[in-house]
């Protein structure tokens, strides 16, 4: 009797008994997940009230900045100053944290990059804003207002921070002629000229790259709206990544990995942002970019207010602050990308930094499409039959193996 | 009133043993494997087709993704076989400084390499991965060290991870096994040389049985923390471990059921793991 | 034990070249805390010193170790009460569940950290609706330092002969007595190994720190956050380097603390050890 109860196998056996007990009954209670459902929970103020006396937001690296990295740069301590709100922020490195993190209701804000915006939409994680009560809106550029990433039947769900594209890269001394459309690294006859040397971003966003390509180069396929597509077109652009992979030295999905890889010869050609050329060549690397002819994504980050916030009046004064004209200047000559507003290109210390970045080039930025949620609704005669970004992760694991 | 609680504790060690017992039991089970249990729940749920909600219902549906895709049979082969791989190596990398330090070093020399092998757990791990980067790159130290030999770099990602994860956990493979071989009386191995053993057969027969216990305690470690990364996949190779996987599906996919499936993997591998190994010994080694 | 000279040889070459394999990327590190150019490149195009000056003035860099230094130094104090309990009624005493202890106490650390990491957000953000901070890391922290402590206390346990407690028993001494002047001092060494480790673990801990840390940067969170923009690499570089350096320090005195216990319990451990029972 002493034996069996000593038997080593018993303190296991109990546990997984345990975790077995605890487990049905907490699947029989339904657990403790709190979807607020839809995305028509919230609504947007009518008027502002006085500051909360601080605010929690969620931001990439380089969007908040209150001098503790360089004490150069730094446009909260001022708004601190003004509003009184204390600035908290907590830096997301991918879009994965940041709608995990806005996900707990704990942060009143987040600076929301497309493919993330529509799922914190859906999950009624964050609600509408009133853009009256952001005076600065009044002068973003018109092309970045209302836009399908941030805007569901015509309500505004953020503020638009500022947007780049992502544009083709290379070598010129590996890579020749210079190339002028992204056949270079999607032609399997090209890209395997440089096999083990092109890059690609590395997130399932990248499909859409892959049927902006077959957009223009298979166009039996029908494809029109990247973002959304259905079984046939998803399928040929996954065919099309894995094919690409073949020549795929590295993914990238922060960019000092890339800046590394041009400047240690780990790759000559493929996806990048243009402060990430900028970088390069500032530090001596021949590298040049452009914006190659079928167009490109790109991105358009949106500050949205969430749901749950703690500290709403304090969360629209930053919204209105982080588009001001000075505000806004700083950050994109920062972070590198084209500020939202269009004054904000005549404070830029660097007098290019807006051509450099094509901010009041319309032309160039019709080209792009900016980074969005794909969700089921294919928004045309295909009603809702288009892959969802569940779907686009399950095949992004599928093409990197 | 310290004499009041241990006459109240006198006589009953039951008493005891709960008291002592209840802080560090009390946390583990409800907090850690109470939640644990609620994540692998999540693991029979799964998302709606049309509106991508997390429906509670029961299914299999996430296991058979998970066995029928090709992907996530590759992928849970891959990370399970770099673990057992960095975990071998580790064991031949640590053993000779570990019996340099546990029986052949003069104890000043021992006291230096003691701090010579643990200082490097307190260099940031993302630095070291960083660094290697630049090492293990087309331009980096490695091939410039290398070029003369006319040697490079192999290309592969498995190659890559394989030796910078051998690199990261060394130091949790020296330690047990030092204080492993520390544990070895010198009375034994005299023993052995004076039954007429080579120091090849001593090794062979006395020392590497002995120390095993402490080598598979080491290797719970090495094998653990292979398992579970997806910071150095990410940084310094373009394939996927299992924790990719489960981050990818955790963040804007929402497709907790998934990922919760999909880290059922290494939770049960180690479950396993520790399980043999507890049965070689090794928990006393730790 | 006798080697003979060649076997001496072969096994400080061994020794050296794994040295030499833990050395060198450090050595690389070091070099780039140097480096002019904001990349990594091979070799360093040239050295300046302006990016220690550029890491003192930071003060991001600051709070974050300072906020390490804090979460560690708690949770490492946590672990040790926790942890010695625990090895304590798993070591004296018999009980239901006993052998359960010690597979419980190593699961934390065992398991991966991103499920780890997701449980103890979930139990936090909404089992117990606390925010996440300070509080939050020394617990997760805790949680898996606990089993660092646990197993090297609890060998020492095995290894000390309980005639000594029940000596000071029968000489009137309450358990708390016993456990002040006869059990502690023994531990004391096997204690502080197990709390630098654990210092150690928590102080570079990345993973599930950054489902429990909230908006506060550790040191390894701010690595993370930093390693990212080209701007900032340098001075990682720069705080890593400094942070190797330091950390020669308590390692050392550490090993010392250990090593005068070793001198003196010296004869007695390995008489115990030849007697004891496997």
């Amino acid at each position: 009797m002493s034996r069996f109860r000593a038997h080593p196998a018993w303190g296991p056996a109990l546990i997984l008994v345990g975790l077995a007990a605890v487990m049905l009954v907490i699947a029989g209670c339904g657990g403790d997940d709190d979807d607020d459902g839809g995305g028509d929970g919230g609504e947007a103020p009518s008027e502002l009230g006085a500051g909360e006396g601080e605010v929690n937001l969620i931001a990439w690296a380089g969007y908040v900045e209150d001098g503790s990295t360089d004490p150069k740069v730094d446009w909260v301590t001022d708004f601190e100053n003004e509003t009184g709100c204390q600035v908290n922020v907590k830096i997301g490195n991918t879009s994965d944290e940041m709608v995990t993190l806005m996900r707990t209701g704990e942060y009143d804000g987040v600076s929301a990059s497309g493919d993330a915006t529509l799922r914190l939409i859906e999950g009624g994680d964050v609600d509408p804003v009133n853009t009256d009560l952001v005076p600065n809106y009044a002068d973003i550029f018109p092309a970045l207002k209302d836009q399908p990433h941030n805007t569901v039947d015509g309500v505004n769900y953020g503020i638009p921070h500022g947007r780049g594209a992502n544009l083709l890269m290379w070598n010129p001394d590996q890579v020749k002629p210079d190339p002028t459309s992204w056949d270079v690294v999607f032609d399997p006859a090209k890209a395997s000229q440089y096999k083990g040397k092109v890059t690609a971003y590395d997130s399932p966003i990248y499909i859409a790259d892959a049927a902006l390509y077959l957009r223009e180069h298979n166009p039996e396929l029908g494809i029109e709206n990247v973002y959304e597509l259905d079984e046939e077109q998803f399928n040929a652009a996954i065919d099309l990544l894995k094919q690409q992979k073949e020549s795929v030295g590295e993914y990238w999905s922060d960019y000092t990995k890339e800046v590394e890889a041009f400047a240690n010869g780990d790759s000559t050609v493929g996806t990048t942002w243009q402060v990430i050329t900028n970088l390069l060549q500032d530090e001596g690397a021949n590298v040049k970019n452009t914006l190659p002819s079928e167009g490109a994504t790109g991105w358009s980050d949106t500050w949205m207010i969430s749901s749950e916030a703690a500290h709403p009046n304090c969360m629209y004064m930053w919204m209105d602050h982080i588009v001001s004209p000075e505000a806004n200047a700083a950050v994109a000559e920062w972070f590198g990308e084209a500020p939202a507003n269009e004054k904000s290109c005549d404070l830029t210390e660097n007098k290019d930094h807006c051509d450099i970045f094509h901010a009041a080039d319309e032309t160039f930025f019709d080209r792009i499409e900016y980074w969005t949620t794909p969700t089921k609704d294919c928004g045309d005669d295909r009603g809702e039959n288009c892959k969802t970004y569940d779907e686009w992760v399950q095949g992004w694991t599928e093409v990197k193996g | 009133m310290g004499r009041r609680l241990a006459d109240l504790f006198y006589g009953r060690p039951r008493l005891q043993a709960g008291a002592l017992l209840s802080g560090p039991v009390g946390w583990l089970v409800i907090a850690y494997l109470g939640s644990l249990a609620v994540l692998f729940v999540a693991s029979f749920w799964h998302l709606d087709d049309f509106t991508s909600e997390i429906e509670r219902g029961f299914s299999l549906e996430n296991f058979e993704t998970l066995v029928n895709e090709d992907v996530y049979r590759s992928i849970a082969a891959r990370t399970i076989g770099v673990a057992a791989l960095v975990t071998i190596t580790d064991a031949i990398l640590a053993f000779p400084i570990a019996f340099f330090m546990a029986k052949v070093a003069s104890s000043r020399v021992k006291a230096i390499l003691v701090v010579a092998v643990l200082m490097p757990l307190w260099s940031s791990y993302l630095v070291k991965v960083y660094a290697w980067r630049t090492i293990l790159s087309e331009e980096g130290a490695l091939n410039w060290a290398l070029d003369p030999i006319g040697v490079s770099v192999p290309d592969g990602d498995i190659f890559r991870l394989w030796l910078v994860m051998s690199y990261l956990w060394l130091p949790f493979m020296v330690i047990p096994i030092y204080a492993g071989l520390e544990r070895i009386p010198d009375t034994l191995l005299s023993a052995s040389e004076d039954l007429g053993a080579r120091p090849g057969t001593t090794f062979r027969r006395v020392i590497l049985p002995l120390a095993f216990p402490a080598v598979v305690a080491g290797s719970i470690f090495t094998f653990s923390l292979t398992l579970g990364d997806f910071i150095a996949p990410t940084l310094v190779s373009s394939t996927q471990f299992i924790g990719n996987v489960v981050y990818t599906n955790v963040g804007v996919a929402n497709n907790l059921p998934l990922a919760a499936a999909f880290a059922t993997v290494p939770v049960v591998v180690m479950i396993l793991y520790l399980l043999i190994a507890r049965r070689l010994g090794a928990f006393e080694q730790l | 034990m006798r080697l003979s000279t060649r076997s001496r040889w072969i096994l400080r070459a061994g020794v050296a070249v794994t040295l030499a394999f833990i050395y060198i990327p450090l050595a690389v590190i070091g070099l780039y805390a140097f480096n002019e150019s904001r990349l990594l490149q091979w070799p360093p195009p040239g050295l300046t010193l302006d990016w220690f000056g550029k890491a003192f003035e930071n003060e991001g860099a600051r709070d974050a170790l300072l906020l390490s230094l804090e979460a560690g130094a708690l949770a490492t104090a946590i672990a040790i009460l926790l942890g010695t309990l625990a090895s304590l009624a798993v070591a004296r005493y018999s009980f239901f569940g006993r052998e359960t202890i010690s597979f419980l106490v190593i699961l934390p650390i065992a398991l991966p950290g991103i499920v780890t990491g997701m449980a103890l957000n979930a139990t936090f953000t909404q089992t117990l609706s606390i925010d996440l901070g300070l509080f939050t890391i020394v617990t997760a922290h805790a949680t898996f330092c606990i089993v660092v402590v646990y197993n090297n206390v609890i060998a020492r346990l095995r290894r000390m002969s309980t005639s000594f407690e029940e000596a000071s028993a029968d000489l009137g001494a309450d358990p708390w007595q016993t456990f002040r002047y006869v059990t502690l001092p023994n531990m004391r060494t096997a204690l502080v190994a197990g709390a630098l480790l654990a210092f150690a673990l928590s102080f570079d801990e990345i993973i599930v720190t950054t489902f429990t840390a909230g908006s506060d940067q550790t040191l390894p969170i701010w690595i993370f956050a930093n390693l990212s923009r080209p701007n900032q690499l340098p001075i990682v570089n720069v705080v890593a380097l400094l942070v190797i350096l330091l950390s020669a320090i308590p390692v050392y005195l550490a090993h010392r603390l250990s090593r005068d216990e070793s001198i003196s319990g010296r004869g007695a451990s390995a008489v115990a050890e030849g007697t004891a029972v496997p």
